[in-house]
C-alpha cells in the first residue's frame, strides 16, 4: 500500500500560523502537537508538584494543622488526578508519541492529523476544569480512585466535575491511541519492516492497544458512578442495593493496565536512548519485543491485585498473585538487556544516560516491592500504606519521570536544533537522584510499621521519617529551578547542535533541526537497521 | 593477576552475603503480636534478602558500566556491534521464571498457613443459621488454634469510628479486649462507607465494607495494647480513625467482660 501525500501546498497548510503562535493553534503538524502535549504536561506538572508540596508539608508535623482536613483530601485526589492523568499519561503517549512515532515510521505525519489536534485539545479544557472545581464546591475528595460510596457521599459537583474531566482524557487517550495504532500499522514507509522499527514503535503500539481495550470500561464505569451521583441508581451504592466491590473491579480494569500505559512507553523511550550514548545496537531486540507484547497481555489479567483486602475468595486472590508476579519475568528481560547494552559501549556520561540509568535502579527497586506486593499475605499488611504510596513512586517517578527527563535532555537538540546545558543537567540529576529517594525510599518503612496512606495526621513515632520524607520533597521542588534555567538560557542562548548531535541512527536524526514541516526536504529515508552502531567501522575494517 | 571469572563468583558471594546479613540483622516490621505475625515474617525475610540480591546486583551492573565502559576522552567510535546472545537471554528469562513460580508456592503457602485458603463460612458460629453470602476475609488455619472456644465480635465501622458488639455480653465496647492466645473471630459491616480494620502487629487487613459482611480471624499472641488503625479512605477524619484493641490475660479479660456485661432483656 501505498500512501501519496499531496507534494503541493494545499490551502490548509498556509491556514497554519507560523512561529511561536502555531504552539496555540488548532495545528495539525504532529511535532506542533507534541510540543503543545509536552509543555500542557510540564504546567501540569507544576501544579501537581505543588500540590505535592502541599502534602509533604501537611505531613511534617503528626498533626492536621496546614490545612483543613476536606482540603487535604481534594489536595491528594487533585495530585494523583493530574500527574496521572494530565502529566505522566499526555507526556509519553502523546508528547512524544505524536512527536517521534511518524519520524520512525518514515510518514509525514500521524495516520488522522485533525482527530490529533482534537485528542490535544481535549486536555486543557478538561485539566482547567478539574483544577477549577476546587473554587466551586471543593475538588473531588475520594481519592484518584474514586471508591464509592464515598464518592456518592463526599459533594456533588466536585465528584461530578472530576468523572467528566476524567472522561475527556480517557477520550482523548483513546483517540491518541487509535492514531497511533493505525500509524504504526498503516503509514509505515514502502520497505519497511515491523522487525525493522524502532522500538518505541512497539512500544506504544502496545501502549495503544492498552489503550483502546481499557480505557473505554474506565468510561462506562465513571458514566454508571455519575448516574449513581446524579440521578439516584443504585450501580454501586449499598443503600440501593448496589455492589462497592464491583466498581473496584471495573476501575482497576482500567487502571492496572494504566499502569502499563505510563511505564511501557518510558520503556521505549529508554530504548532509544541508552544505544545513542552508549553506541551500542539495542541488545535483544527481539526478546524485547515479545516481553512488550507479553507485558500487555498479563497486564490485562492481573487487576485484582489492588484488592486483596476487599473480601476477594481465595482462588481468585491466587490467580492474580500469580499472574502479577509473572510479570517481573518479560519486565526483568527488559532490564537485563538494558543493561547488556550499557555493556561493553562506550558510554558518554551525559544527562540523559544519567537520568536513564537513574530509571534503571529506581524501577528495579519499584519492581521488586512489585513482586513483593504481588503476594498476598505480603499485601494484606501493607495495602494501603506508605509502602503502597513509595512502591508506585519508585514505578511512576523513579520510572517514567526520570525517563521524560531523560528524554527531553535526548531530544532537545532535535526539537530547537540548541543544546541543553550539561553541568546544569547533571545537577538537575543529581538533586531529582537524591531527593526522589530521599523523599521515598523511607516511606517503605513508615508503611510496614503502621502508618496508613491518605492521611493527614498520624502517630507521632513517625514524626522524624516523615520529616526526612519531606525533606526529600524540598530537594525534589528545587531540582525543578536548575532544568527551568536551563530550558530557558538553552532555547535563548544554547549551542547550535546541528542535525545529529549524538551522531544517532534513528530516522527522526537524518532531517535537519528542528525538522522541516513535513519532516523531510525529501523522500523519507529507509532506516533498515535503527541501532546499527559499531557496524560501519568493522565493515569499513 | 587472577582471571576474570574469579572477581566475578568474588563479587556474586558479596552481593550475597551483604544481602543475607541485611535480610537476617535489619528489621523493618513492628513488634509480633498474632500467630500470623511470625509466618508473615518468614515471608518478608525471604523476599527482602531475594530483593536485596537483585537490587544490589544490578545497581553494581549499571555502576561499573557506567565506569567501566564510559567513553574516554581520545576515544572515538562505536562499542562492539553486539545485537544479542539467546543463549544469554533464555537464562535470564528461565531464571527469572523459575524464582518467581517458588516465590509464588512459597507465598502460597505462607498463605495457607495463615488460614487464607479456608472456606469461612463453615466456621463461623454466627452464620450457621444464616444464608447470607459471607466474603472471605483472612482466617487463619485450625492446625494453628490454641485457643479452645472462639471469641466472637461484631465490629461496625462508621465516620470515623470502630463499634465492637460483643454479643454474649449484649454490650457494645468502643476498645476491642480481647484474651491472649484465644482465637478470635469477627463479623465486620460497615454503617456508610468502606473502611479497614488493620493491626500492624498483627500483621492482618481486612476492608470492611457496606452491605458486605465480612469476616476476620485471628489469634493475638502477646499482651499489650496496639493501635486498630483505619486504612481506607472514608473521609475527612479518616486519619483520625483508629481505636485500641487491648490482649490481655484471660483473668483480666473476664473481668473486664463481666463488668461490661448486661443482662439479657426479654421484651
Amino acid at each position: 500500500m501505498t500512501i501519496s501525500i499531496d507534494p503541493q501546498k494545499t490551502n490548509n497548510e498556509s491556514l497554519q500560523p507560523k512561529g511561536w503562535l502555531r504552539y496555540f493553534s488548532f495545528s495539525l503538524d504532529h511535532k506542533v502537537i507534541g510540543i503543545q502535549y509536552l509543555i500542557c504536561g510540564f504546567l501540569f506538572y507544576l501544579i501537581g508538584g505543588t500540590l505535592a508540596s502541599a502534602i509533604r508539608i501537611e505531613l511534617a508535623s503528626p498533626m492536621s494543622d496546614f490545612m483543613p482536613r476536606d482540603v487535604y483530601n481534594q489536595v491528594l485526589t487533585l495530585h494523583g488526578t493530574i500527574m496521572i492523568f494530565l502529566w505522566i499519561v499526555p507526556v509519553v503517549n502523546g508528547a512524544f508519541g505524536n512527536y517521534l512515532i511518524p519520524f520512525y515510521v518514515g510518514a509525514r505525519d500521524m495516520a488522522f492529523p485533525r482527530l490529533n489536534a482534537v485528542a490535544f485539545w481535549l486536555i486543557p479544557p478538561s485539566g482547567l476544569m478539574l483544577v477549577a472545581s476546587y473554587f466551586v464546591e471543593g475538588a473531588a475528595q475520594a481519592g484518584w480512585t474514586a471508591y464509592p460510596p464515598l464518592s456518592i457521599t463526599t459533594p456533588q459537583s466536585g465528584q461530578i466535575i472530576w468523572i467528566l474531566s476524567v472522561l475527556l482524557l480517557g477520550g482523548s487517550s483513546i483517540f491518541g491511541g487509535i492514531n497511533f495504532i493505525a500509524t504504526i500499522i498503516k503509514l509505515r514507509r514502502p520497505g519497511l519492516k515491523l522487525m525493522q522499527l524502532p522500538m518505541y514503535c512497539w512500544a506504544m503500539l502496545g501502549t495503544s492497544l492498552l489503550v483502546v481495550l481499557s480505557t473505554p470500561v474506565l468510561a462506562g464505569t465513571l458514566i454508571l458512578l455519575s448516574f449513581d451521583i446524579i440521578a439516584n441508581t443504585g450501580f454501586f451504592n449499598p443503600v440501593l442495593g448496589g455492589n462497592v466491590v464491583v466498581y473496584q473491579h471495573l476501575f482497576w480494569f482500567y487502571s492496572h493496565p494504566a499502569v502499563y500505559i505510563m511505564v511501557l512507553p518510558a520503556f521505549g523511550l529508554v530504548s532509544e536512548i541508552l544505544p545513542v550514548h552508549a553506541r551500542k545496537p539495542l541488545f535483544g531486540y527481539t526478546t524485547m519485543v515479545f516481553s512488550i507484547m507479553g507485558i500487555v497481555v498479563l497486564g490485562l489479567v492481573v487487576w485484582a491485585h489492588h484488592m486483596f483486602t476487599s473480601g476477594t475468595p481465595p482462588w481468585m486472590r491466587l490467580f492474580f498473585t500469580i499472574a502479577t508476579a509473572f510479570i517481573a519475568v518479560p519486565t526483568g528481560i527488559k532490564f537485563f538487556n538494558w543493561v547488556a547494552t550499557l555493556w561493553g559501549g562506550k558510554i558518554s556520561i551525559n544527562s540523559a544516560m544519567l537520568f536513564s540509568c537513574g530509571f534503571i535502579i529506581n524501577f528495579v527497586f519499584g519492581g521488586i516491592t512489585g513482586v513483593a506486593l504481588a503476594q498476598v499475605p505480603f499485601d494484606i499488611h501493607v495495602h494501603d500504606t506508605y509502602f503502597v504510596v513509595a512502591h508506585f513512586h519508585y514505578i511512576v517517578y523513579g520510572g517514567t519521570v526520570f525517563i521524560i527527563f531523560s528524554s527531553i535532555y535526548h531530544w532537545f537538540p532535535k526539537v530547537t536544533g540548541k543544546m541543553l546545558n550539561e553541568k546544569l543537567g547533571i545537577s538537575h540529576f543529581i538533586i531529582t537522584f537524591i531527593g526522589f529517594n530521599l523523599c521515598f525510599a523511607p516511606q517503605h518503612w513508615l508503611g510496614l510499621n503502621g502508618m496508613p496512606r491518605r492521611v493527614a495526621e498520624y502517630d507521632p513515632q513517625f514524626q522524624f521519617v516523615n520529616q526526612i520524607s519531606s525533606l526529600g520533597a524540598l530537594l525534589m521542588a528545587i531540582s525543578t529551578i536548575p532544568f527551568l534555567i536551563n530550558v530557558f538560557l538553552s532555547v535563548r542562548n544554547g549551542k547550535n547542535a546541528g542535525d545529529n548531535p549524538w551522531n544517532a541512527l534513528t530516522p527522526e536524526w537524518l532531517t535537519s533541526s528542528p525538522p522541516p514541516v513535513e519532516n523531510w526536504e525529501g523522500e523519507a529515508p529507509l532506516v533498515e537497521e535503527p541501532y546499527g552502531y559499531g557496524k560501519e567501522i568493522s565493515e569499513q575494517k | 593477576m587472577l582471571n576474570k571469572n574469579f572477581y566475578l563468583i568474588l563479587i556474586i558471594s558479596l552481593v550475597f552475603a551483604i544481602s543475607f546479613w541485611i535480610g537476617f540483622n535489619v528489621n523493618l516490621l513492628p513488634a509480633e503480636a498474632s500467630i500470623n505475625a511470625p509466618i508473615y515474617d518468614e515471608l518478608f525475610k525471604i523476599l527482602f534478602i531475594i530483593g536485596l540480591i537483585i537490587f544490589i546486583g544490578m545497581t553494581i551492573a549499571v555502576i561499573y558500566s557506567l565506569f567501566k565502559f564510559r567513553k574516554r576522552n581520545d576515544q572515538i567510535g562505536d562499542g562492539i556491534a553486539l545485537e544479542g546472545n539467546l543463549s544469554l537471554e533464555i537464562v535470564w528469562t528461565i531464571i527469572p521464571s523459575i524464582i518467581v513460580l517458588l516465590i509464588g508456592l512459597y507465598s502460597y503457602n505462607i498463605y495457607d498457613r495463615m488460614g487464607g485458603m479456608k472456606e469461612l463460612n463453615h466456621n463461623h458460629e454466627m452464620m450457621s443459621s444464616n444464608t447470607e453470602k459471607i466474603w472471605a476475609g483472612i482466617s487463619q488455619n485450625s492446625d494453628n488454634e490454641i485457643a479452645i472456644n472462639n471469641l466472637s465480635i461484631e465490629v461496625s465501622a462508621m465516620q470515623f469510628a470502630f463499634l465492637f458488639n460483643y454479643p454474649k455480653g449484649n454490650f457494645i465496647s468502643g476498645e476491642l479486649h480481647v484474651p491472649v492466645d484465644q482465637k478470635v473471630s469477627m463479623k465486620m459491616e460497615s454503617k456508610d462507607v468502606i473502611h479497614a480494620f488493620w493491626v500492624p502487629e498483627f500483621r492482618i487487613k481486612q476492608d470492611i465494607i457496606p452491605g458486605q459482611p465480612t469476616i476476620l480471624n485471628f489469634t493475638p499472641t502477646k499482651v499489650g495494647k496496639y493501635p486498630i488503625i483505619c486504612a481506607e479512605l472514608c473521609g475527612p477524619y479518616h486519619g483520625g480513625m483508629r481505636a485500641s484493641i487491648i490482649v490481655e490475660k484471660e483473668s483480666d479479660y473476664n473481668e473486664w467482660f463481666n463488668k461490661n456485661k448486661k443482662p439479657e432483656v426479654n421484651l
